[in-house]
């Protein structure tokens, strides 16, 4: 089977120039691959770099070292030398990320928020509000909140206007940082079905889950983090 | 920011190794990049760093000392800006570039009615029907969020967030290509800002707008544009996708302006 991520001794260390040029390792030697269909989950202690590795797959955190190669309409792309207009095509059609805080702008209603990454891939706005809809009423959030702007919701309501956002999309790769961390058990379950459709579409997934239980649900396979630790 | 990019599209604007000088003091060196059909480029530093020259270079408003920009004209044809003539190069700003000034007074006509500044601009590109052009006028100030009751007022009796917005609906009445943006939130409150930032978001991908803005705002930066350039002492040390650049800086002077953000 074709791995739709392939890392291959990716390396991460922050250069900290305001505090006389520290050298922060985070994490080197990364090598794992993800197939279609397939969640695999990170583990390790906090602070181990599983965040930053998930970052580094998305093309937030630049990569020192190392190949992050990602199968992008076919094609294998190495995110760590891509161009940024190649990321930003590669984040259109390929990958999304749900991460653990909603960053929403103000003044947009709470629909638009999750319909706006269809739109934007050309779904037309009446279809992309309504699918928007049938899945902020799957995770619980009332018909009366959609029309206004989640910056006023609770932690656990903008949580999950953000997993609405991240998984509304029918992208081949998705990222997940703690989805579950500020979820009750109802909503938890609804995240658990909602990975397990995703993984029957044959969409590849990396995941950060704290809960054991939830690990225990969705991973395929586990990546131990620790391996990776830089700190030698 | 997700609209849709082709991907084997030809840059709008190519700047080639530009720079100027004043004397032996460099504003601005050795600038190269290209910017695509919907692209948003934040030119982001300090005053003094070299941006708003820069932005003046790239406008065609100043005279490269050395290098040159290129842009890919209606027509289909890249032209290096330093040929064009005088009249073709005003004609290019009444139509297919647009610019945004931080003082609306600069961009506006004070004394003359909101809709004549939106319709002024239809006028110079060859629209004569008074009607339609009062329509076109109406309709852009709707989607700036000006009441259309107020088409007749001077900008002058305007508040500072309406001037800017008149200015933004003067500037993309006549669906330009590219628009120019020098710290178009910077004498507004916050509040205003954050309202004038939306409408510049929706309104930047509805169009598919390219757009080259200089701010010295971060938060300006991350909110609207695809990519960053930072600028210290005439030059860009450091360039790449917004979110990569603000959230894991390289250089030194980078992660000193990233650092120097008060949380919200």
């Amino acid at each position: 089977m074709t791995a739709m991520i392939d890392v291959a001794d990716a390396q991460k260390t922050f250069t900290m120039h305001l505090q006389g040029g520290v050298e922060l390792p985070v994490v080197r030697g990364v090598t794992f691959h993800v197939n279609p269909g397939e969640c695999v989950v990170l583990s390790g202690p906090s602070g181990a770099g599983k965040s930053s590795i998930l970052k580094m797959i998305f093309g937030n955190y630049r990569c020192d070292g190392g190949r992050i190669g990602i199968r992008h309409r076919g094609a294998l792309i190495d995110l760590a030398s891509a161009e940024p207009r190649q990321i930003l095509n590669v984040r259109r059609d390929t990958i999304g990320y749900v991460s653990q805080f909603l960053r929403a702008v103000p003044r947009v209603a709470t629909v638009d928020v999750v319909a706006e990454p269809l739109i934007a891939s050309g779904v037309a706005r009446p279809e992309a509000q309504q699918r928007a809809g049938a899945l902020l009423h799957r995770l619980n959030i009332p018909e009366r909140l959609w029309q206004l702007p989640p910056a006023t919701f609770s932690g656990g309501e903008q949580q999950r206007v953000n997993i609405a956002r991240g998984f509304i999309p029918e992208l081949p790769i998705l990222l997940l940082d703690e989805p579950t961390a500020s979820l009750d058990a109802a909503n938890r379950a609804v995240v658990v079905e909602l990975i397990a459709e995703k993984k029957h579409h044959g969409v590849a997934m990396v995941a950060i889950v704290h809960d054991d239980e939830i690990r225990h649900l969705i991973a395929d396979r586990i990546v131990d983090v620790t391996s990776f630790a830089a700190a030698a | 920011m997700a609209e849709p990019m082709l991907e084997n599209d030809q840059p709008l604007l190519v700047a080639d190794a530009l720079g100027k000088s004043y004397g032996r003091i460099a504003a601005c060196r050795d600038v190269s990049f290209a910017l695509y059909p919907g692209e948003v480029l934040a030119i982001v530093g300090e005053s003094g760093s070299g941006k708003s020259t820069l932005l003046q270079l790239l406008s065609g408003q100043l005279a490269a000392s050395s290098g040159c920009v290129s842009y890919r004209m209606r027509d289909g044809v890249t032209r290096d800006l330093a040929t064009l003539g005088e009249a073709e190069r005003r004609f290019l700003f009444r139509t297919d570039w647009g610019y945004v000034h931080q003082d609306p007074a600069q961009g506006l006509r004070m004394a003359v009615s909101a809709g004549a500044n939106v319709g002024e601009r239809l006028m110079a590109v060859g629209w004569n029907h008074y009607g339609r052009i009062r329509d076109t006028a109406s309709n852009w100030l709707e989607r700036v969020e000006i009441d259309v009751a107020r088409i007749d007022d001077a900008p002058r009796t305007y508040s500072g967030g309406m001037r800017q917005r008149l200015q933004i609906a003067r500037n993309l009445v006549t669906e330009p290509r590219l628009v120019f943006m020098d710290e178009p939130t910077g004498g507004l409150d916050v509040s205003v800002q954050a309202r004038l930032l939306d409408l510049l978001r929706n309104l930047v991908a509805e169009l598919h707008l390219a757009v080259i803005i200089v701010t010295h705002d971060l938060a300006v930066a991350r909110l609207l544009s695809h990519r960053v350039m930072v600028m210290k002492g005439g030059r860009v040390i450091e360039t790449g996708l917004t979110d990569q650049v603000l959230d894991d800086p390289r250089e030194p002077y980078t992660q000193l302006l990233v650092s120097s953000i008060l949380p919200p």
